[in-house]
């Protein structure tokens, strides 16, 4: 899922603190499961605002709405004939909502609540790391179904830097050196010797590097 | 071996010298007698010098400029380049422009990742890794062509290697790594530091059953220490180091005025070791800051003088 965490509220605060009416616009998918941009967010945040708003002395509108998402269509229909009665939306939704959303409604500004981070999984209650940054050519056959591209720090293919060291990444002692994870998986699988086949130059031309990316299908389109 | 390039390094290894490399780190700024000058100390005592390409992630000189500045003194330079800050255009770029200046050495790296240096905040690139830069030095050199699939007029010649740390995790690995290296064409390797002499003999036998020796000429890294304090930080920070309790506790038995002594000691001690270990062709010292004793330890350690070969130009 696409992980996120909830801006700093005195940053929001500057984006919407001359408005009056305001929609405070959950998601329901991945911000959801993150714990940053759910209907239990939109009712903190929209909470916080008020107090805010009280101490200011001034009186403003604040509503709160949760979609089932913010990247499809069909559901960001469900706001058409509320959205332009207010001065600002702000959306808890990924990047990818909150550019859906400013695409789809041209007369309301559409803020960020979140920072999106990146694409992850849910370790335990509050804790969630990255495992894929979507380079669009996938090499975890290879690699034993660990992903050097997001969790290796150098992105390094063929193996682990010098530094390295007792399971742990030369930059921080939190993090595991993907390439410690990736011989120890392929030992556990009987393959190390896959470990001295070079990986080539990547093509990167299907990351971010070969500009927006975008995934057509003709089979399913309508 | 034979030889393929007009590297002097390659021609001593070659010969069956043991080899004498040193290091210059660049300056932070750019007057260029700082390069100059700790050229001088040790230009006489090493066969080459490794000039670093912006280590530990400090902005530095270019490593390429240091490394023409060293040429026009008529020493040999070993261009060091890191993966971390160019894409494969730039590289090939400056492979070329180092190949424009008949520097004929060159070391291929990842590089300390951006969070220990100055710009912690930039973007690493990455785009190859220091395996498939060996790789594409090799295209260049040997096969003449750019990795767009063109020919290069006057391709570059350079005699090419690759770091090694037999002290990191996983140890299992590290000589299967070694052996990934050479098959991407490291005609020679230059060790991480070697304090724990006993791991470094324990990784070289298994270098050495499999025939890697042969492959590739390992020049056995040392680092003289110049304090306790030092000894300590290598040991407790510097991802990689192997810094073993008993050469702490020599150093911190040491009177602090003697430590410095005491440090080169161990690092001439460490050189008369290595000899004898099959498999080690030379040795890189690495006097961080400390230029000025290299002479002394090559003097010491049996090594000097070098020997004359005319590098060409």
């Amino acid at each position: 899922m696409i992980v996120a965490e909830k801006k700093p509220v005195e940053e929001i605060i500057e984006f919407i603190k001359e408005d009056k009416k305001i929609l405070i616009l959950g998601c329901n998918e991945c911000v959801t499961v993150c714990e940053a941009g759910g209907k239990k967010e939109v009712g903190i945040l929209a909470s916080t605002l008020r107090m805010y708003f009280l101490n200011q002395g001034k009186e403003v509108k604040i509503d709160e709405i949760t979609l089932e998402r913010q990247c499809d269509h069909e559901y960001l229909e469900e706001i058409r004939d509320v959205a332009d009665t207010y001065d600002a939306i702000v959306s808890l939704a990924c990047g990818v909502g909150v550019q859906f959303m400013a695409e789809k409604y041209h007369s309301v500004p559409i803020y960020p609540g979140v920072n999106t981070c990146f694409l992850g999984a849910t370790e335990e209650r509050g804790l969630w790391t990255e495992r894929c940054q979507a380079c669009g050519n996938c090499m975890l056959g290879i690699t034993g179904g660990i992903c050097p591209v997001s969790r290796c720090a150098k992105r390094l293919l063929n193996g682990p830097c010098g530094g390295s060291s007792k399971g742990k990444c030369e930059i921080s002692k939190d993090i595991d050196c993907a390439w410690q994870l990736i011989i120890d998986r392929l030992k556990a699988l009987g393959r190390l010797e896959d470990y001295e086949k070079v990986c080539s130059i990547k093509d990167w031309s299907t990351d971010r590097a070969g500009g927006p990316r975008k995934v057509v299908r003709e089979d399913v389109q309508i | 071996m034979s030889v393929k390039t007009p590297s002097k390094l390659e021609k001593i290894l070659t010969e069956g010298h043991l080899a004498v490399t040193s290091e210059c780190g660049p300056p932070r700024g750019s007057d260029p007698n700082a390069v100059i000058e700790k050229a001088n100390l040790i230009k006489n005592h090493v066969d080459a010098i490794n000039v670093t390409d912006n280590q530990t992630s400090v902005t530095r000189m270019s490593s390429l400029a240091a490394c023409i500045h060293l040429k026009q003194m008529g020493v040999e330079p070993i261009l060091q380049m890191v993966t971390r800050d160019k894409n494969r255009i730039a590289i090939q770029s400056d492979i070329l422009g180092a190949a424009s200046f008949d520097i004929f050495n060159m070391l291929c790296l990842s590089g300390d990742h951006q969070s220990f240096g100055d710009c912690p905040q930039g973007q690493n690139v990455h785009d190859l890794d220091s395996m498939q830069l060996l790789q594409t030095v090799h295209l260049m050199r040997d096969e003449g062509k750019f990795l767009g699939g063109a020919d290069i007029k006057r391709p570059p010649k350079l005699f090419v290697g690759a770091a090694a740390n037999p002290f990191a995790d996983p140890f299992e690995i590290r000589v299967p790594r070694l052996a990934k290296k050479i098959a991407c064409g490291a005609e020679f390797i230059q060790t991480q530091c070697i304090y724990n002499v006993d791991k470094f003999e324990e990784w070289m036998k298994q270098v050495c059953d499999r025939g890697l020796h042969e492959q590739t000429y390992i020049l056995a890294g040392v680092t003289p220490l110049k304090s306790a304090g030092m000894a300590k930080f290598m040991k407790n920070r510097v991802p990689g180091m192997d810094v073993p309790d008993d050469v702490i506790k020599r150093m911190v038995d040491t009177p602090k005025e003697k430590q410095p002594e005491e440090g080169i000691n161990i690092c001439i001690e460490t050189i008369e070791r290595l000899k004898s270990v099959e498999g080690v062709k030379g040795f890189h010292i690495m006097a961080i800051e400390w230029e000025e004793k290299v002479p002394g330890i090559v003097e010491r350690a049996g090594l000097y003088p070098r020997p004359k070969i005319e590098a060409e130009n």
